[in-house]
């Protein structure tokens, strides 16, 4: 009946249809949404985390096996399983460890005008990248190791959200060796 | 903490996914737009509903596409009662699979009746179309009892 190594174009010109479709448009394509509706109660760390955020603070945690600052906070060491309650403060400011040029907007961010930057921020004292716009520079001088710095939303507009930093906007600082920028946590702390 | 100092929010994850259809899906969606029901034949003549690109047994391209029946019989089936707030059905139904006169294999759908008294296995239904029909599953609108 037919060739079992027909490759897949020609097994589109070799389908055979019925009489009944002979001449109709085919469907082509079918929308499939997914949608998941969540009630997001944070965790025990996240709550903690996000009252601090809307004072401007950013907190970490500082893994008891070998020191590694992990942001946002969620409690555990993910390497290893283990808990963690030791919590610091963090700096608003750090390096672009690598990031992502987008030039297509996507569906339901309509507030993201393109091209956008968006990067994973390592901020000074973590050991593992932040998520961050990089904005306040043209598209092309973003680069890794790029020294950044917070700006925040105005005081009034603050609140236990994800959303308080606007965009990390360039320090002026000199870079950080590509070498060294990025993320690091993974490596251990120990080889440098 | 207290329960009532918890931060919480509504968060809705939503992917709008168009997926390409090829051939083999194409025709059939397309046959439910049109109103008919297709299968697919493998090279022993059997015939799968819904059919597939190619053999799940010798995984052999398959090509012959064939009009199956609008009516079959019920194989097995669960109620469902209450509808999940995203199932195409408001209202409790039976989820079987059908397989149609003409078909080897059962295809998933709907059986609208009102109570589960109502279903047995091996009962026959009939396809329900709708009025509007765009090329996917929910052209038809399920299946009822056939009249015996």
């Amino acid at each position: 009946m037919t060739d079992p190594d027909i490759p897949p174009r020609a097994l589109a010109e070799a389908v055979v249809t019925p009489e009944a479709l002979a001449g109709l448009e085919p469907v082509r394509s079918v929308r499939t949404p997914i949608r998941l509706v969540y009630d997001f109660v944070p965790s025990a760390a996240a709550q903690a985390y996000l009252r601090a955020y809307a004072e401007k603070r950013i907190l970490g945690h500082r893994s008891p096996v070998d020191g590694a600052v992990f942001v946002p906070p969620r409690g555990v060491d993910p390497r290893h399983g283990t808990a963690i309650d030791e919590t610091v403060d963090l700096a608003d400011t750090g390096h672009v460890g690598n990031f992502c040029v987008t030039h297509l907007p996507i569906p339901g961010r309509d507030d993201l005008e393109v091209p956008y930057v968006s990067a994973w921020i390592h901020l000074d004292g973590a050991d593992i990248g932040f998520l961050g716009l990089v904005a306040g520079c043209a598209t092309e001088e973003v680069r890794i190791g790029m020294r950044v710095r917070a700006v925040w939303k105005p005081d009034e507009q603050l609140g236990p959200t994800a959303e308080n930093v606007l965009y990390w906007e360039p320090s002026g600082e000199p870079d950080v060796p590509v070498g060294r920028a990025g993320n690091r946590a993974w490596r251990g702390r120990t080889d440098g | 903490m207290a329960e009532s100092e918890l931060l919480r929010a509504d968060l809705v994850v939503e992917y709008p996914f168009t997926r390409s259809t090829g051939p083999v899906v194409g025709a059939f969606l397309t046959g439910l737009r049109e109103g008919i029901l297709l299968g697919i034949q493998r090279r022993d003549g059997t015939v799968l509903v819904p059919p597939t690109e190619y053999d799940p047994v010798t995984s052999e391209p398959l090509t012959e596409m064939v009009e199956v029946g609008q009516a079959g019989v019920v194989e097995t089936w669960t109620w469902v009662d209450p509808p999940r707030p995203q199932s195409p059905w408001e209202v409790p139904h039976a989820l079987a699979m059908i397989r149609l006169d003409g078909a080897d294999t059962a295809m998933l759908h709907g059986v609208l009746v009102d109570s589960p008294t109502e279903m047995t296995t091996g009962m026959r239904v009939r396809a329900v179309w709708a009025d509007q029909r765009v090329g996917h599953i929910a052209d038809l609108d399920g299946f009822r009892p056939e009249a015996s």
